[in-house]
């Protein structure tokens, strides 16, 4: 399968910590990896490290095919590549509708017409259409995070980053939250997806990479990952045997 | 009857003031820039203006043809040239670039067109006036100003909150990060802002500059009207900017009813106030 997304030799370190130690791992084209890692492993690094918002002390990363090291973060972005954060940042002042607006013109480049329509779309998608001219610093964590998903698809992205969007919600919001992420998944777009919610990362996505300390551990289908000793012992944090 | 005259003298007189005060107001709004050099810019395009008509014989107001895409060029490269690399979370920086910068409009103007007060000729339109019933008058020239600065005002009104550009303004402003991840260049969004604020101040320097005379050292005046404007309609709302020019504008003629010497201070007083009671202006920050 071609790849999308590749990392290569990828380092960044803040100080003495390492967030990226020689990392390399890639994403398919339709492929929906998952990330795991505990806190502090460079997971959400990462993120910020493809799209640009960091920069790389040493390594490269590659997007279908081509470096994309020398393009900043609005040029990222109109590549294809869009994210989401863990803790929803919403441009609070803008209606929710206006907030995947801006994504759709200026993300994604649509005229004012077509950008109208998929947002509309979108919004139906995530369930948000009801609330498109409300303000979106009066949603609830949910519509937030349903916000973010929204906005990070109306930039027509070809690579979508997911960071922890199914924490904090119930579990029915995360059942529905999944559908959304698979209906997403069948349009063709390659997901990657950080969670701590593991029972919600394992039904959805292709592949699992797990980090630590910035390096990849273990990389592998899902199930036999989640199961292999050594990740047992540095994600879930118990001491095998003790 | 004089009264009510000095009254509507003082409202038409307040869209220039409002005028000056938008284009403050979008700077500030878009990007958290004081532009003290804002004056001098207006009083910069109002010379441009000068030369321009006089140089090629133009009327003043076709002179804005000209005059416009310069100055909106002109703030483009100054935002993305200067003005960017001075924001951040410090807001010194680049009150003190602005601030230089008006001292340097300043000095080349006075080198260029001397100290001498300039006056832009645009002929009967500035004499004619309208006959009102009991006695009033109302100047064509004030009205028209009056008329363009709310229909302005009206359009920056529609651009920030219904284009594809005012949602990019307006999302850049709430969070510059983001607005980044989604596609948006900041430094390019600043400068169009920049390029929107100087169309506004060549089109208030302009009228300015037909109105009344005006020299190089005439600036900081404008911007005392156009801060004291934006202040008194409450920040990031543009109507309320034009009430805020508008009061502003009846104050003056007010004072100078009163007591010729007084137009200024009265404006002054006005603003104090407006400040002393409502802080935040008269009207609520407009947001969505």
């Amino acid at each position: 399968m071609k790849k999308i997304l590749e990392t290569k030799n990828l380092c960044k370190s803040f100080g003495a910590i390492k967030v990226a130690d020689e990392l390399n791992f890639h994403v398919a084209e339709n492929e929906a990896l998952g990330i795991i890692g505990p806190n502090g492993a460079g997971k959400t690094s990462l993120f910020n490290l493809i799209t640009g918002t960091i920069k790389q002390d040493k390594g490269n990363i590659f997007y279908q095919g081509e470096s994309i090291d020398h393009l900043n973060v609005p040029n990222r972005c109109h590549q294809g590549i869009s994210r989401s954060f863990q803790i929803p940042q919403p441009f609070g002042g803008l209606s929710v509708f206006e907030n995947t607006f801006v994504a759709a013109s200026h993300g994604a480049g649509l005229s004012t017409a077509i950008a109208n329509k998929t947002c509309i779309q979108i919004l139906e998608q995530t369930g948000l259409l009801s609330k498109a001219n409300q303000i979106a610093n009066t949603l609830t964590l949910l519509e937030r995070k349903r916000l973010e998903l929204a906005r990070a698809l109306c930039a027509k992205p070809k690579i979508l980053l997911l960071d922890e969007i199914a924490g904090g919600l119930t579990e029915s919001e995360c059942q529905l939250l999944i559908q959304t992420i698979f209906a997403i998944k069948d349009t063709g777009i390659s997901i990657i997806w950080i969670e701590h919610i593991v029972h919600a990362l394992m039904s959805v996505v292709d592949r699992l990479t797990v980090i630590n300390f910035g390096a990849k551990i273990a990389d592998g289908p899902p199930k036999e990952i989640m199961n292999s000793k050594d990740v047992k012992e540095i994600y879930i944090g118990i001491e095998a045997d003790a | 009857m004089d009264w009510i005259n000095s009254i509507i003298q003082g409202i038409l007189v307040g869209g220039l003031y409002a005028l000056f005060a938008a284009g403050l107001s979008l700077i500030f709004g878009v990007m958290r820039l004081v532009n003290i050099a804002h004056g001098d810019l207006i009083i910069l395009s109002a010379f441009l203006g000068l030369t321009i008509s006089t140089s090629l014989n133009l009327h003043p107001f076709i002179s804005l043809i000209v005059v416009i895409p310069i100055m909106a060029i002109f703030g483009y490269v100054l935002q993305r040239g200067i003005l960017n690399k001075t924001l951040g979370n410090d807001i010194l920086p680049p009150l003190l670039v602005t601030f230089g910068l008006s001292i340097i409009i300043q000095n080349s103007l006075l080198e260029i067109y001397t100290a001498d007060p300039q006056k832009m000729n645009a002929g009967v339109i500035e004499v004619a006036s309208l006959s009102l019933p009991g006695g009033l008058s109302i100047g064509w020239y004030p009205l028209i100003m009056f008329v363009i600065s709310v229909l302005i005002i009206g359009i920056l009104q529609f651009i920030f909150y219904k284009t594809a550009l005012g949602r990019a303004f307006r999302a850049t402003s709430d969070d510059q990060e983001i607005a980044q991840l989604m596609g948006l260049s900041k430094n390019h969004i600043f400068g169009l802002a920049m390029a929107i604020s100087m169309v506004v101040v060549t089109i208030a320097g302009i009228f300015l500059g037909v109105r009344t005379s005006f020299d190089p050292a005439a600036g900081p005046s404008r911007l005392i009207f156009g801060f004291e404007a934006v202040i008194i309609g409450g920040l990031g709302n543009l109507w309320g900017t034009l009430i805020g020019g508008i009061i502003l504008g009846v104050s003056q003629n007010i004072g100078a009813k009163i007591n010729p010497g007084w137009q200024i201070l009265a404006g002054h007083i006005a603003f104090i106030i407006v400040l002393a009671f409502r802080p935040k202006g008269l009207f609520h920050r407009i947001d969505g």
